[in-house]
């Protein structure tokens, strides 16, 4: 099958990488541009552990293929950490509230947890429960994973504090 | 890696029309949820694709027409239809089933015309647009032609498009959402990432006291082989309270559907289902009108 | 209880930074880019024998390398064990070895009869489908009647065994009382007496990374990196396989997503690594699909047990007898040993009152998958067992579940009789749990409160406890080995066997070496990944035994290391006198008074003009001791009846693990393990057809882990006591925390409805007959 140039933006700098056009977004970013976050659970959309930001929205990458990323801006977790390596509010939430176990369906959660994060809203454990739904994990029974959540919202959009009034 | 042999990016719904009437064998691919999972499991074998992801000037989002018709482009996402200020003010029970496929990644690639044009009984917008009597609107070489959502299914996974033919938008004309509340009930065994073992969809219609049934419809995914309605629930609620209503419809949508044995689930639980779910549902949207009876 | 500085803290895990940021390598990410994919050609029937294999038409796939099956010339014929137990050099002891690379024989649905190495995926795929394979087809074995007991109507699924029966074991404690046998006592009119029959079902792993290696030559030996949970016995099995020098096989273990017993077998290791001799030694990668991962590697095995009880009016069990039966399916793999974990835990947890008790377990072959480990390893299925006998006990004579229970749960002191070496209740903090238990779900209250409910919606109050042996010690082998080394700075190098698959092992060990050299944890840094040509041997994650028995060997290496530090110390400032002392990495004389650091020395040590050698420590132990952790749950849900549907409201779960050594990872352990146990209570079950033994729903959507949405918030909570048998007063907690939800439930849904169930999970539909029968629906 014919190979393609794909250009986009990733992590903030414009790419162009060849693929070939059999191939999904996971395997383009994992296999080609060494983005290791990018994980295959399941290949069908029912685990969540290749999920990235595409133009912002959370989206799994082993069911998008990889023409349609053309001109989008996409986001891994690699590209979460700021220049001098400070971790973003939401990977440090998840290592200071013990959300790692295995880790392999953490990076997909952190990026869906970052586009709540950026919506500038609180919201409440189950709303939390939610908006993370489409993310399976085996470790961890995802409860320090929403109470990591909970802390990089509140951290981010001012809501800290039990009575909710902002910081 | 998909066993993709042609891949055609359309550029326009015409061009997706060309690109498959010179591909007798190709597939329109749209959020991909459906499809790309079908390829995986060899059921194609090597696959042509025509893809119309990326037409959403023409196929994407939600608009009012003049006469009130709801239009809503077929590759819209379930959680831009969830979403959209004009199906939450008028189907809002729309927006309810369009947040309940898998979870919320494949809301936002799986796309609410893919969810039709997929034939399934277990599509989880299908049994509301059922209820809501949608109409589908197609286009191939010879131009376009509307189809009733009653006449769209032709059995388990098939509907009436033809090969050549892209589903461009899905219509739900004001005289039927006009004044209904609504309720999509869907049973799952778990409460995300699930597909429905039971989905039931009541619209209804209340007199001014709140409590009286002037008009309803009762529409399933699961309890047959494509979406349907049943009549006889309906006939048995006209006219009457919403709590004699709902004593009465869980019986009677069983003498209309007949549903199946499967590992999933067997018949008897799956009417048990549809006994308890028909009067939940109904109760649940009447109490959205402002009825005060109550199912428990 | 001893004072501890660095075990105990609450410490960042020392993988966190790594698994937040991408940076952790799993086996995907190590992938040379130049490798070519394996395929397996799975067998289509679930018992026969394959006739031919016609490759013709998949050899003329574009892009395929080559087509291999189970007639080829080259293929090993020496059969191999695939369970994850340390070798025994006692042909006796050792484990059944009964599978093949490829096999002619399908024992089951998804036998491997051939593989398929091409260029890519897609090329593999199309291949694997064009292989043409013709069976033999025989009747299908696949329940314990016609496994067992019409076994001479069919054709043997293994020669060795043509009975079917992997082992068959009959206990009867010595009996107390005045009575003859455990019958007689069950017999006797003045005790209360019940039957019950009981069912667990196929769990599955269903770790979120699949199963996967890949293999590569290196000189004349053979690389294997995969996710396993136990490299060095990978490395063995994988060379008895090849029929190659075990030194041949050199195994790499990075970072693993989860295991949870399923990666305790040696897969399809030894196919990837035979595969890749074939193609000249080139680089060859083996992943599973989630559909393979769930059908065709291993699931906890489906159990039944049969038991009878006889108690009296004042809350004591008399005597109990269990006969149960495991379908292990086409393979041993662990064999009876899951089973007898079964019956002994069944034995073990209630046996303070007890006169007599009788035990019989039996594992059979039959045509369904494989069974293997499965996290807490066959006592999730015997805790089923007793609880629910207990929950039903309590429930018909108006006990308080939680009282009974207590009333007749192990002593301090206990030893099991059929434990071949000590096993030994030497610490029990079970009145505590029970008591902590209580006060956090509002136990008294509850229960006062959902007396006589009405109507479709109800609530629930639930108990279970548990007992669990600690490691596999004095049954099989328990050893382990560790390495220190000191960098310049005095910073440690701590290499252990045991390896990490996402339970916090590195962190926990990084806390016991420092706590016992004297150092911050911050000074030790663990090497996670394990490759057999560099780290020491430890048997690996099973068992909930590493920080037991790899914790005493760093413990033991540590003090080495420790003792070396301080030698070195008094031979470069030989006028202080000693002993020394080391805390904080700062070195004391028996004064008291400062002396060095560890930093100077570990540089002295490096660059020392006449006495220059680095200073390190390696060592190993046999753990001969074995103890018991315990613990309580306690659930609160709400039943939908119309609906058949069950909402877990609040959980929680008390563990007396000993010395907790990190609370935060410690309750990690807790959480997810309850997740799995209500999974198994209510929706996890592999699903095998009749038809031809197929797995039904071999993928996600159908297999129903819980979500996000399908828990409450999860409260875990310890009670600490001090083992004299734990390196550091520790106790297993690895496995225990998914085993007494599912019970827990059970007798949450018998609080609420009145209605008893036996089978788990307690599936929508289970419920829906159970309250049909019950006329509630």
């Amino acid at each position: 099958m014919e190979m393609k140039i794909l250009s986009c933006t990733v992590n903030g700098k414009p790419v162009q990488v060849g693929y070939d056009v059999r191939e999904c977004l996971l395997d383009t970013l994992h296999d080609r541009l060494g983005l290791t976050s990018v994980k295959r659970g399941c290949e069908v959309g029912e685990c969540g552990a290749c999920t990235v930001l595409i133009d912002g929205v959370a989206t799994d990458t082993c069911l998008y293929l990889t023409a349609w990323a053309e001109g989008k801006t996409i986001e891994t977790v690699e590209g979460l950490q700021a220049p001098d390596g400070t971790l973003d509010p939401v990977q440090q939430a998840f290592v200071d509230e013990f959300a790692v176990q295995c880790g392999f369906c953490i990076p997909g959660i952190i990026m869906s947890a970052e586009e709540l994060v950026r919506t500038g809203k609180t919201y409440t454990r189950d709303e939390i429960r939610k908006a993370l739904s489409g993310h399976l994990c085996r470790c961890t029974g995802y409860q320090n994973i929403i109470t990591a959540v909970e802390r990089a919202v509140d951290l981010v959009n001012g809501f800290v504090g039990e009575d909710g009034d902002a910081a | 890696m998909y066993d993709i042999t042609y891949f055609h990016e359309a550029t326009s719904v015409q061009d997706a029309v060309k690109a498959l009437t010179e591909h007798p064998e190709a597939k329109v691919i749209a959020g991909g949820t459906d499809v790309l999972v079908q390829i995986r499991e060899g059921r194609f074998g090597p696959t042509e694709l025509v893809s119309i992801h990326e037409l959403r000037d023409e196929l994407w989002g939600v608009v009012l027409d003049e006469d009130e018709t709801i239009c809503i482009g077929p590759i819209t996402w379930f959680h831009a239809v969830n979403q959209d200020p004009i199906c939450q003010e008028r189907i809002p029970v729309l927006c309810e089933a369009c947040d309940t496929p898998g979870g919320p990644q494949l809301r936002v690639s799986g796309t609410i015309g893919g969810n039709v044009a997929n034939g399934i009984t277990s599509a989880d917008t299908a049994s509301t647009l059922f209820a809501y009597g949608a109409r589908l609107v197609l286009e191939g070489p010879h131009g376009r032609r509307t189809v009733p959502i009653e006449e769209w299914y032709a059995g388990p996974g098939k509907t009436v498009r033809e090969h050549d033919e892209i589903l461009v938008s899905i219509q739900i004309p004001r005289d039927h959402y006009e004044g209904f509340y609504g309720d999509y009930i869907k049973y799952g065994k778990r409460n995300a990432l699930e597909i429905a073992t039971m989905g039931c969809c009541c619209l209804v219609k209340l007199t001014d006291d709140h409590e009286t049934i002037e008009d309803v419809r009762f529409a399933y995914g699961v309890a047959g082989p494509t979406p349907c309605r049943s009549h006889a629930a309906e006939e048995a609620a006209r006219g009457k309270t919403v709590a004699e209503a709902a004593e009465l419809v869980g019986d009677a949508a069983l003498e209309d559907l007949h549903p199946r044995d499967s590992w999933r689930a067997s018949k008897d639980f799956r009417m048990q289902l549809i006994k308890e779910m028909t009067k939940r549902a109904l109760v649940n949207a009447a109490n959205k009108g402002g009825s005060s009876a109550s199912w428990k | 209880m001893k004072e501890f500085k660095e075990v105990g803290r609450p410490l960042t895990r020392v993988d966190a930074f790594d698994k937040v940021t991408g940076r952790a390598k799993y086996c995907y990410d190590l992938l040379p880019t130049d490798h070519l994919v394996a395929k397996m050609v799975l067998a289509t029937v679930g018992n026969g024998r394959v006739v031919s294999i016609d490759t013709s038409e998949a050899e003329k796939v574009p892009g395929v390398v080559g087509v291999f099956t189970c007639f080829d010339p080259d293929l090993p014929t020496q059969p191999f064990g695939t369970a994850g137990h340390p070798w025994s050099c006692d042909p006796a002891h050792q484990d059944i070895q009964d599978r093949n690379i490829l096999t002619q024989r399908v024992r089951q649905y998804g036998d491997v009869v051939a593989a398929v190495v091409a260029e890519d995926t897609v090329a593999a795929d199309r291949a694997v489908r064009a292989v043409k394979v013709e069976y033999e087809e025989y009747p299908l074995e696949l329940t314990r009647l016609e496994a067992i007991d019409h076994a001479e109507d069919f054709p043997p699924l293994h020669e060795a065994r043509p009975n079917n029966i992997i082992a068959h074991v009959d206990n009867r404690t010595e009996v107390k009382g005045g009575y003859d046998s455990v019958e007689q006592i069950l017999e006797d009119p003045q005790w209360h007496r019940t039957h019950i029959e009981v069912k667990t079902p196929r769990q599955s792993q269903a770790h979120i990374e699949l199963c996967l290696s890949f293999a590569y030559a290196e000189g004349d030996r053979i690389v294997v990196v995969s996710s396993t949970q136990l490299p060095h016995i990978c490395r063995r099995i994988v060379a008895q396989a090849l029929g190659r020098p075990w030194g041949d096989v050199r195994v790499i273990k990075p970072y693993i997503g989860g295991g949870f017993g399923n990666k305790q077998d040696i897969l399809y290791e030894p196919l990837n690594a035979w595969l890749c001799e074939k193609v000249g030694g080139r680089c060859v990668l083996l992943e599973l699909t989630r559909e393979e991962v769930f059908a065709y590697t291993r699931s906890r095995q489906p159990k039944e047990c049969h038991i009878d009880a006889a108690w009296d009016d004042d809350m004591n069990l008399k005597a109990r007898s269990l006969e149960g039966w495991s379908n292990q399916g086409s393979y041993a793999a662990h064999g009876h040993a899951l089973m007898a974990n079964t019956a002994n835990s069944f034995r073990q947890e209630y046996s303070a009152k007890e006169l007599a008790h009788h035990g019989i377990a039996t594992t059979f072959y039959s045509n369904e998958t494989c069974a293997g480990a499965m996290r807490a390893y066959g006592v999730p299925e015997g805790n089923w067992a007793a609880e629910v006998l207990m929950s039903d006990i309590a429930y018909d004579m108006g006990w308080d579940g939680a009282e009974f229970r207590l009333n007749n749960f192990m002593e301090l002191g206990y030893r099991d009789p059929f434990w071949p070496g000590p096993l030994c209740c030497y610490s029990r903090g079970i009145d505590e749990c029970v008591a902590k238990g209580k006060e956090l779900i509002g136990w008294d209250e509850k229960r006062a409160a959902y007396k006589n409910q009405t109507g479709p919606i109800r609530h629930g109050v639930g108990v279970a406890l548990f007992s669990y042996k600690t490691s596999v010690a004095g049954l099989s082998l328990e050893t382990s080995n560790v390495r220190m080394n000191l960098a310049q700075d005095g910073s440690i190098m701590l290499q252990m066997g045991a390896t990490e698959i996402g339970q916090g092992a590195d962190t926990v060990f990084s806390q016991m070496a420092a706590e016992t050299v004297g150092v911050p944890t911050e000074m030790v840094h663990i090497v996670s990944q394990q490759d057999t040509d560099v780290t020491p041997y430890d048997s690996g994650a099973y068992a909930s035994r590493q920080t037991y028995v790899a914790g005493t060997a760093c413990r033991k290496v540590a003090e080495e290391l420790r003792e070396k530090i301080l030698d070195y110390a008094h031979f470069l400032y030989p006028t202080h006198q000693t002993p020394f002392d080391m805390r904080d990495g700062v070195i004391y004389d028996i004064a008291g008074n400062e002396v060095t650091t560890i930093a100077d020395v570990s540089i002295q040590s490096y660059y020392h003009p006449t006495n220059a050698k680095q200073i390190e420590a390696q060592d190993g132990v046999n753990v001969q001791e074995n103890t018991f952790a315990m613990g309580a749950c306690f659930v609160d849900l709400t039943v939908d009846i119309p609906l058949a549907k069950v909402t877990v409201n609040d959980v929680v779960e008390v563990h007396d693990s000993g010395v907790i050594i990190n609370p935060k990872t410690a309750e990690q352990q807790v959480h997810g393990g309850i997740a799995q146990s209500i999974g198994m209570a209510l929706s996890e079950e592999l699903l095998t057809n009749p038809k031809d033994g197929s797995i039904r729903n071999n993928n996600l959507l159908d297999y129903k882990i819980p979500t996000m949405m399908d828990l409450p918030d999860l409260r875990a909570d310890f009670v600490e006591t001090y083992d004299p048998t734990g390196p550091y007063g520790n106790k297993a907690l690895g496995e225990t925390p998914c085993i007494p939800a599912a019970p827990a439930v059970r007798d949450a849904i018998l609080n609420a409805t009145g209605v008893k169930f036996y089978e788990a999970p307690m599936t929508p539909q289970r419920l829906f007959e159970g309250f049909k029968k019950e006329g509630l629906v």
